[in-house]
């Protein structure tokens, strides 16, 4: 059988903030990790390979958003075998990726001082406590959200039933949501107060437990409490993942930890529909959406 | 008049459906053209699902030269699921282009590959979707022209009803001249009309138009004659022949889709067309002669299609890759060129001879070395002289042989069942076969984890080959055989674990059979089995024979013919054929005595070898062979 030299070894790892936006969130994981792979290829990022008869580069990713679902902050790991610009590698890696699969922020991990343990795998994904989450409910009125949101967080314990790799499950929901607010329509109110148009936005944060709770999840709770069926299918986007802040309950950016140097490599955002990010619920928002993010009602 | 995209009516729909992702477009390297500014408007289909069809060669390249072109422009469709089929349906959604999702009855052509028959009623869905009408002649000035082309294309009478058109060949060229023709055609106030342009398509030879042409039979069903029915028509529609692949280094730039496909890689046809004779092979017969690529032309094409595609594999595409007059040079500097960059090259179609082990050793340097693949076709030696597939049994284990001793584990042996004159024993042959490959891997290697996998196929006699004539064998004797095959195999205690089988059942084959050699009548078939469902025929989970044999005998009911007439009945000699004026090239007369050798078990030589045999193709078709070597080779690139 073929042996060839040991692979070249991991001199630099990069976590990698990215978004998938508007049509691209019809993705699944397996396809963006191929389009990450080529990407890498084509932008001649020098990418690690495992050992073995089928080497694979090494990346890896923490937690991924469902097909369907869009998403301002996906992470991934590269290992690199010479070390590079992030900032180089955030722009070569974005411009190799398709439009909508966009790079955010690129920050080397923080290496520990000499002598100490090198941080483990799995520990940056111990970071992504929970996520923030905007739903957009077409043809359903804000008051109606309302309704339902007081009526779920009146809740003491909230069970829905789903289908998990382990089989049908029942769980609770009302514990991991640490924040639900509901919302008109923002950036098109008079299509909101129109009667044969309403929608409704909620906001929230939610624990990541396990079993996970999904934004389908808690739509199905808000069902059970309050009635509330959207007629069409949720347009759901994931705004931020991270620590969660105990004082404000928001969530801090993951990537903080790692940063040695405060200057930052982050995509200045063309427009900035999701300012309202800088609400209560999520005061560490760096999640700066595209025009892609579908925030008004159609 | 302004297209507007149906995206904003489709997304809200797309998490209904499985897979939802096939259906938005925004592949790397696609692209989308001012529809204003184009003079001709092309929506090229692949009759299959996204994951099949996004892949294909014909339709990249073509996708690709049509939209080089000032004021051309060429989209993509492909056949949406029933799942997306329903909801469309339900919302009035129309077949769209993945591109622009702009509805394909707006283009000027819809132009379909079709790589096999089973692709059929897929189009009919297409059509119903656009709002085109399904019959051709039903069709107004306002739709667009349905262009039929690729392998089955070669014989488009079952369509003929559906189609305007249909073209054989190569189409590079051809699809750049019928778009002139539509551009002037357009240019002068579309004078006279539908029928106007295709007139004009069919007059200038290379363009076959259906119903320029009537057939009549005779009271025993056989085809009287086939015969153009107004002048400026040919009584002939040739094949069309690209004679320098080298001026022609498509696809340069490769679609990259986000979808998962089944053929994950970038793809070079290394040469066209295959001499070796193989008497079953429609691609071999119908591509004549063979052309190459040269060496410098695949080494550019490979160099910019992956900094282009950033895909990891290379696959070196021909009828017979190994057959290449520099495969060694090819192999052996792509290799170099690329070790040490995770980059894997991949070599189908290759022949049974020791040669093909260097070969595979070169492309596996420093990666992966699971199994090797080879196509033996028939189990005995009697079978093979008959379908002229040259492989001595010797050979095989002399190959195989150096293959285990090379360090490969796996072999996998394709075989056809259902062949011309075949007994029982022939397919009963392929146990010994493998036995002997598994006896030597463990001779070789003195090691019990030797595997061989038998794949087996049915074969469907084609048009344009030798075997036009024969009688296809029926679903119940191809199925007889292969469980005596299968029952043989599991009894074999000191073998039989080692060897895999994989085939399929019989059924789907008779019903290839009808659409394979079928005529104008068959169409009715084709409406019907549609009607009643009929979706993926080539998916096994979609395919229903009892839905075919229902449409069979309620739409033939009238006519003196039925299923069986079409498919397991031997042809005479002056039968006319429904094909007969489409011209491959062959001549009629060699094909009719190469299918006599083929009964008598008489091989005949590839003629890049040895002298010409006069199968017609090069002095019919003004071509010639075009081979190397050229004895040139590659340099390795400047690392990046």
């Amino acid at each position: 059988m073929p042996e060839g030299p040991a692979p070249a070894p991991v001199t630099q790892r990069l976590r990698v903030r990215y978004a998938k936006r508007g049509r691209l969130r019809f993705t699944s994981h397996r396809d963006i990790s191929r389009a990450v792979e080529r990407a890498v290829r084509r932008a001649g990022i020098p990418v690690a390979f495992s050992a073995g008869f089928t080497p694979h580069p090494k990346i890896s990713y923490a937690g991924a958003a469902a097909t369907g679902v869009a998403s301002e902050a996906e992470y991934l790991e590269i290992g690199l075998i010479e070390a590079r610009d992030p900032a180089r590698v955030r722009s070569d890696l974005d411009a190799a990726l398709p439009a909508g699969l966009d790079i955010v922020d690129v920050v080397p991990v923080r290496q520990g001082r000499e002598g100490d343990a090198p941080v483990k795998p799995g520990a940056f994904a111990d970071r992504l406590e929970a996520s923030e989450w905007r739903i957009r409910l077409d043809g359903v009125a804000e008051r109606d959200a309302a309704a339902a949101v007081a009526a779920f967080l009146g809740a003491g314990a909230i069970e829905v039933e789903r289908l998990t790799k382990k089989g049908r499950r029942r769980f609770d929901v009302r514990a991991a949501v640490s924040a639900l607010q509901a919302e008109p329509g923002e950036l098109d109110r008079r299509a909101a107060e129109a009667a044969d148009a309403p929608c409704a936005i909620l906001r929230m944060v939610v624990r990541h437990t396990t079993p996970a709770v999904r934004p389908d999840d808690i739509l199905t709770g808000l069902r059970q409490v309050a009635d509330l069926a959207p007629p069409s299918p949720p347009l759901v986007t994931r705004l931020a993942q991270g620590p969660l802040d105990a004082d404000t309950g928001g969530l801090t950016d993951p990537l903080d930890p790692d940063r040695a140097h405060p200057g930052r490599v982050t995509e200045q955002p063309p427009g900035d529909d999701a300012g309202a990010a800088g609400g209560p619920v999520l005061p560490q928002s760096s999640g700066a959406a595209s025009a892609d993010v579908v925030s008004a009602c159609s | 008049m302004p297209v507007e995209s149906i995206f904003p009516r489709l997304e809200p729909l797309l998490p209904r459906v499985q897979k939802p992702i096939q259906y938005v477009g925004g592949e790397l390297n696609s692209q989308v053209k001012d529809w204003d500014a184009a003079r001709v408007r092309w929506a090229l289909m692949y009759p299959d699902a996204y994951e099949v069809g996004l892949p294909n060669q014909g339709v990249q390249i073509l996708y690709e030269i049509l939209n080089e072109r000032e004021g051309v422009l060429a989209e993509r469709t492909y056949s949406v699921w029933p799942d997306l089929e329903d909801v469309m349906r339900e919302h009035g959604i129309p077949q769209f282009t993945v591109d622009a999702h702009r509805p394909v009855a707006a283009f000027d052509v819809l132009g379909l590959s079709f790589s096999t028959e089973l692709g059929y009623t897929n189009m009919l869905t297409a059509l119903d979707l656009a709002g085109i009408p399904l019959v051709a002649a039903d069709r107004g000035e306002e739709h667009p022209i349905v262009l039929a082309g690729g392998h089955a294309a070669f014989n488009p009478e079952p369509i003929a009803d559906f189609l305007d058109a249909a073209v054989l060949g190569d189409g590079e060229e051809i699809a750049l001249a019928i778009t002139e023709v539509i551009a002037e055609w357009k240019d002068e106030g579309r004078p006279d009309g539908r029928d106007g342009l295709l007139l004009r398509l069919a007059a200038s030879g290379g363009v076959y138009v259906p119903k320029f042409y009537d057939v009549t039979y005779l009271p025993d069903g056989r085809i009287q004659r086939v015969a153009p029915n107004r002048p400026g028509v040919p009584w002939r529609v040739d094949k069309h022949t690209v004679m320098d692949l080298d001026a022609w280094p498509y696809p340069k730039r490769p679609l990259v889709p986000l979808a998962e496909t089944v053929h994950e890689r970038f793809s070079v046809e290394i040469f066209r067309g295959c001499t070796r004779g193989c008497r079953f092979c429609q691609a071999g017969m119908i591509t004549r002669p063979v052309r190459e690529r040269s060496i410098t032309t695949i080494g550019a094409m490979v160099d910019q299609g992956l900094k282009e595609s950033g895909f990891q594999e290379v696959g070196l595409l021909s009828l017979s890759s190994a057959d290449h007059s520099e495969i060694g040079e090819v192999a052996k500097d792509l290799a170099d060129r690329y070790e040490g960059t995770n980059t894997s090259l991949s070599l189908p179609s290759t022949r049974v001879d020791a040669f093909n082990i260097t070969l595979a050793n070169e492309f596996s340097r420093g990666g992966r070395r699971s199994g090797l693949t080879f196509a033996p076709e028939g189990g005995s030696e009697r079978m093979r002289k008959v379908i002229n597939k040259m492989v001595g049994e010797d050979d095989l284990i002399r190959t195989v042989t150096t293959a285990y001793e090379n360090g490969w584990r796996q072999v996998k042996l394709y075989f056809m069942c259902g062949l011309p004159t075949e007994e029982d024993e022939d397919v009963l042959a392929i146990a010994g076969m493998a036995r002997r490959v598994i006896q030597a891997g463990r001779e070789a290697t003195g090691r019990r984890d030797i595997r061989c996998t038998v794949s087996i196929g049915g074969f469907v006699p084609k048009p344009h080959t030798p075997f036009q004539w024969a009688a296809q064998c029926d679903h119940e004797t191809v199925d007889r055989r292969l469980r005596a095959l299968k029952d043989v195999l599991r009894s074999d205690k000191e073998y039989g674990r080692a060897i895999g089988l994989r085939y399929h059942d019989g059924q789907p084959s008779v019903i290839e059979g009808l659409l394979s050699r079928g005529d104008r009548r068959v169409g009715k078939v084709v409406r019907a089995a549609w009607e009643d469902g009929a979706r993926f025929d080539g998916w096994t989970e979609h395919f229903s024979y009892e839905r075919w044999t229902a449409a069979a005998g309620a739409a033939l009911a009238g006519e003196p013919v039925d299923l069986d007439w079409y498919t397991v009945r031997e042809r005479d000699e002056v039968e006319v054929l429904p094909w007969d004026h489409l011209d491959a090239g062959l001549d009629r007369e060699w094909l009719w005595q190469d299918w006599q050798e083929a009964v008598d078990g008489t091989e005949v030589e590839d003629c890049r070898w040895t002298p010409c045999y006069d199968c017609g193709v090069c002095p019919t078709m003004g071509t010639e062979i075009q081979i190397g070597p050229t004895g040139k080779r590659l340099l390795p690139l400047s690392v990046v």
